[in-house]
């Protein structure tokens, strides 16, 4: 088996991530989808590590995982505030913006 | 001396000043200031005339630099005045019957609540036209000229609470800035071909510019001289400017306004020497001015109506002069000044006539005034006399002059331009013997009782005492300038004199001028002197019923200018509404409804924002694979 | 881990067979619980799939010669970031929102075909740059990879690092930021309660408890008022408002008619229409006597309150066990869906 496999199934998993941001309602649900995406490029990250021979990649993929955690910290901050004020997580309700 | 020179327009214009912005304080006594500074002002032209005849005839030439104006690296304005001869003549007039004028108004507008502000005019309107005389470059004139425009304006319009006056002064006001449009022209052509505007070098270099330059820059001036002067076809402002008081039309048709043009056709003599076909139109002009304002004249049964077709006749006659060239300048400079004289004497006596009448204008209700008016009966009838032309009278000797250099153009034009000065004499003494009549003999067509009842009654020192002191000068004034050519002489440095040499000899053309003189009083005396004048104007023949109408000038404009000015600003208004504003609105309109459709592509929902970003990274994506693939 | 270090020490054309073996089937599981995470209906199902999913994703790490990250993997994120997920599904509880109905018109089918467009891309794209071999991080690895790791963090990366470093407190610090709530009035003690409610004059006594009048004496049951319709006061407001609230009044009104048809068959009157009709509860014993079948009435009766009360806002998955049959579940189903449109009517 080569590697590259590796690479289909990082793909596989972040068209799914992606289509669980797109479709879902609940924020929750949708950020987790998020770090599906993100999961997702981490394991492409640490599989282009290993066929390059060098540490790059899992240094990246390091960097993600920390990126990532400040931006569920935040991301769930912020849906806490707001499901206290719409008493909804539904990002559908987020929708002040249109005229 | 030279210092003085400026003084000449600081003294009204401080009136001016003094008096507009003075406030109530000065009700009472600023007439009196207004006609001080104007006197004064006669008088420092006095003392400069004085100092000036003790000179040399070409030393008398003086400048004044007061500052620059503009200093634009090649641009150069400067206030700077120049008086020679030919505005030291000018000055005289205006200071002097400005200040007769002045001295008039002081009875004749006792009774106007804004006399004080009507004073303030009168020194701004001299102020004006003393800057338009003085300046020594063609920029300063225009500012000048300009302010005699604004001048006029407010004083035609100074009874503005009559919508005829308002009228009036709007009328006269947009026909001068046709006039003052060419004179703009004509000095930015000036800068183009001379590269200054100063009367010296622009006048000493006419030879080095082309002659086609020069008709266009002559034309120009033409315009300017034809609106400032109301020349045909810039003529219609005049008669409705009686909407004025009467002094105003006599300072207006005297001493300043009109003669300006005058001044500028003179002044501009080397521009027209040089260009044979402006001059040609010049002449034309005034000849066709002068048989104009004769017939309107005819017609008018309004006095001052009546005396203003005379005017426009008798400045028809200068130009005709100055269009002649050096044979005519001087004339034309000196029938501008007797007719200053009389003509200022005929409209305060008309002012005082009807200062007797309650402000009657209208002739055929008068009749036989002499007995009540004596006065200004002299007063007038020698001013009568003098435009006449009455041998040994003022108008006598001008009118003959610019008759016999008519003649003296040589040629069929000569005979041409002769014969139409000829013919406008005897139209002159035609409607000028009318007004005398219809004013002063026959029958007292007056009301005397009911509420038209008038009470004829000669008018108060200060309106009578201006009267004789012009009625002197339209006596003596020809005598005194004919003596020895005298005046000819003295404008020579300026207008550089040439004598003519008509077909016949002089004494052919002052007999045929009698004759024509003749011709024309015996007709109007066998009009109205032997017959009842109707107190109604009868129907009259189709050229009286023109006449009266101006000869249809109003008409004429109404039809040629203002009904296609209408129907184009209608054109364009329609243009602008369904075109312009219908691309515009149009395009608002289109971007409104597609900006309607696209808004609900914002539907303000994340998933939808990330469906299209998203679907954007796939669009990217393939591109970027594409491109590998290719 | 075994199998991770032989594929370690394998060449570099192909991983071993053990490793090939271990994506084939860790990989199925992983694309499943990915699947999982977007298709549960329930968020807590979802977090549970995703982090089944990342622990697959840390094996591979492993196998991938990652092993800092592999730890790093399961400690942060299955550990900590799930952990996290948990906790605030917790706080915000479920609600509608958790249904799966699409609300957006297309939105389903536009992100299907990106979805599909972007995978096939990548796909293909993949396929399309012919890897032939790998290098693999035995050489990198020789040091160790924390080692290896730790010397490129702290010197071609430190910057990055640092970075992050600050990125990681002010998030910290947003966190904080964004769910403090100030508090704008004293917190109101018991006794100013009391005599709150002394002075309103409502609610004097304490709250009905939940399950009076009712056979259950769960919190989650409310309490059944004399004409069998439950009372919305005996349910804790935080379970209505989550929709748990296991509303048995149906059950009840059935069993009531039940034993009513029984005691009447008991004593033979059930031939006398004109009978029943003077004997009260006409609704329950019409429906009885007409549709014959005990169990359709309660259904029909129990819908109505349910549809009416607030109580009766309770989401219930078709799959969990429902006392009061498939019909009444039906019915209830669609009381809550309206009851979730009202809801986001006055969060609008």
């Amino acid at each position: 088996m080569n590697p590259v496999n590796y690479l289909y199934l990082a793909a596989l998993l972040f068209a799914i991530g992606a289509s669980g941001v797109l479709v879902r309602r609940n924020a929750i649900v949708l950020f987790m989808s998020v770090e599906l995406m993100l999961n997702a490029c981490n394991l492409a990250l640490v599989t282009f590590s290993r066929m390059h021979g060098n540490l790059d990649g899992q240094i990246v993929a390091f960097f993600t995982m920390v990126v990532a955690a400040a931006e569920v910290v935040v991301g769930l901050a912020i849906i806490v505030s707001f499901f206290r004020s719409r008493h909804s997580a539904s990002v559908d309700d987020a929708s002040l913006m249109k005229l | 001396m030279e210092a003085l020179i400026g003084l000449l327009v600081g003294a009204p214009l401080l009136g001016a000043a003094v008096l507009l912005c003075g406030g109530r304080r000065l009700d009472r006594t600023g007439h009196w200031l207004g006609t001080a500074l104007a006197a004064a002002s006669f008088v420092i032209g006095l003392i400069l005339f004085i100092d000036m005849l003790g000179r040399e005839a070409e030393q008398r030439a003086m400048h004044q630099h007061l500052f620059s104006w503009i200093p634009v690296a090649d641009f150069r304005a400067d206030v700077a005045f120049q008086l020679d001869q030919l505005s030291m003549t000018f000055v005289l007039l205006i200071t002097g019957v400005g200040t007769l004028i002045h001295l008039y108004s002081v009875g004749y507008m006792e009774h106007d609540e804004r006399r004080r502000r009507f004073f303030g005019y009168l020194n701004l309107f001299l102020a004006a036209m003393l800057l338009l005389v003085l300046a020594d470059n063609y920029l300063l004139l225009y500012f000048g000229w300009e302010g005699v425009g604004l001048a006029s304006y407010l004083l035609i319009g100074f009874w503005q609470h009559k919508t005829s006056a308002a009228t009036a002064s709007k009328k006269a006001f947009l026909v001068n800035r046709v006039g003052d449009i060419g004179l703009a022209i004509a000095v930015m052509l000036m800068f183009t071909t001379f590269g200054t505007f100063t009367f010296g070098p622009v006048l000493e270099s006419t030879g080095a510019a082309g002659e086609g330059k020069l008709t266009a820059i002559g034309l120009m001036l033409l315009l300017a001289a034809c609106g400032k002067s109301a020349q045909v076809p810039l003529q219609s402002w005049l008669g409705d400017a009686m909407e004025g008081p009467t002094p105003v039309s006599a300072l207006i048709h005297a001493a300043t306004m009109v003669t300006a043009g005058i001044y500028l056709v003179v002044r501009s003599g080397a521009i027209f020497n040089a260009s044979p076909d402006a001059q040609l139109v010049v002449v034309t002009v005034g000849a066709v001015t002068l048989l104009y304002g004769a017939i309107v004249g005819c017609a008018k049964d309004d006095i001052k109506k009546a005396l203003a077709g005379s005017t426009m006749s008798q400045i028809g006659y200068m130009m005709l002069a100055a269009g002649l060239g050096p044979i005519g300048y001087a004339f034309a400079i000196m029938h501008l000044v007797t007719h200053g004289f009389f003509k200022a004497g005929l409209f305060l006596g008309a002012g005082s006539v009807m200062h007797g009448m309650n402000d009657d204008v209208d002739m055929r209700k008068y009749g036989g005034l002499r007995k009540y008016m004596p006065v200004t009966f002299v007063t007038f009838g020698l001013g009568y006399l003098a435009i006449i032309g009455f041998p040994g009278l003022s108008g006598f000797f001008s009118k003959d002059m610019i008759i016999e250099a008519a003649f003296a153009k040589g040629g069929a034009q000569g005979w041409i331009l002769g014969s139409c000065a000829l013919l406008g004499a005897a139209i002159t003494a035609y409607y000028m013997t009318r007004v005398m009549i219809l004013t002063f003999f026959g029958p007292e067509r007056w009301s005397k009782e009911g509420p038209d009842a008038r009470h004829p009654h000669e008018s108060p020192k200060s309106m009578t005492i201006p009267m004789i002191v012009l009625a002197v000068g339209s006596v003596g004034a020809g005598f005194v300038f004919d003596l020895n050519e005298s005046f000819v002489h003295w404008l020579e440095p300026v207008t550089a004199l040439e004598h003519g040499h008509p077909p016949m000899s002089a004494m052919t053309i002052t007999a045929g001028t009698v004759v024509a003189l003749l011709i024309g009083v015996g007709t109007a005396w066998a009009q109205y002197g032997r017959r009842p004048v109707p107190v109604q104007a009868p129907r009259g023949s189709l050229l009286t019923r023109a006449a009266r109408r101006d000869l249809l000038q109003d008409d004429f404009n109404h039809v040629v200018l203002v009904k296609p000015g209408e129907y184009l600003t209608r054109g364009l208004v329609y243009l602008d509404h369904k075109v312009v504003d219908g691309f515009v609105n149009g395009t608002a309109a289109s971007f409104g409804g597609l900006s309607g459709r696209m808004r609900r592509v914002q539907n303000g929902f994340v998933r939808s924002y990330a469906v299209s970003m998203f679907g954007g990274a796939v669009l990217l994506l393939a591109a970027t694979l594409l491109m590998r693939a290719v | 881990m075994s199998t991770t270090l032989a594929a370690n020490a394998l060449a570099a054309t192909s991983t071993s067979t053990g490793e090939a073996v271990q994506f084939w089937v860790l990989g199925t599981v992983a694309v499943l619980g990915a699947l999982g995470t977007i298709l549960m209906r329930r968020a807590v199902h979802s977090a549970l799939c995703l982090g089944g999913t990342m622990i697959i994703l840390a094996v591979f790490y492993l196998a991938n010669g990652a092993y800092f990250l592999g730890m790093v993997q399961i400690v942060v994120y299955t550990g900590a970031v799930m952990m996290l997920f948990l906790f605030v599904l917790m706080l915000v509880g479920v609600t509608a929102a958790d249904t799966l109905r699409e609300t957006i018109k297309g939105q389903r089918w536009l992100a299907l075909l990106c979805c599909l467009g972007f995978a096939a891309l990548l796909l293909g794209g993949i396929g399309n740059a012919s890897v032939r071999g790998f290098t693999g991080l035995e050489e990198a690895n020789a040091a160790g990879n924390v080692q290896g790791l730790a010397r490129l963090i702290f010197t071609d990366y430190l910057f990055a690092f640092e970075i992050t470093g600050a990125l990681l407190v002010t998030a910290a610090v947003a966190a904080m930021v964004l769910t403090h709530r100030e508090r704008i009035a004293g917190r109101v003690s018991q006794a100013e309660q009391s005599r709150q409610r002394v002075r309103e004059n409502v609610h004097v006594p304490p709250l009905p408890a939940p399950g009076v009048y009712a056979r259950h004496n769960a919190v989650d049951i409310p309490g059944l008022l004399p004409d069998g319709t439950p009372s919305e006061l005996t349910i804790n407001p935080t379970l209505r408002g989550r929709g748990q609230v296991r509303d048995v009044s149906g059950e009840a009104m059935a069993e009531l008619a039940a034993l009513e048809q029984r005691t009447e068959e008991h004593l033979g009157r059930d031939q006398d229409p004109a009978d029943r009709t003077r004997n009260g509860r006409a609704g329950v014993r019409n429906g009885t006597a007409v549709n014959g079948s005990a169990k359709d009435g309660s259904a029909k009766d129990g819908s109505k309150p349910n549809a009416d009360g607030p109580a009766s806002d309770e989401p219930r998955d078709p799959d969990e066990p429902d006392e009061t049959g498939a019909d009444g579940g039906g019915q209830e189903s669609k009381g809550q869906e309206t009851d979730g449109s009202g809801e986001k009517e006055k969060a609008k």
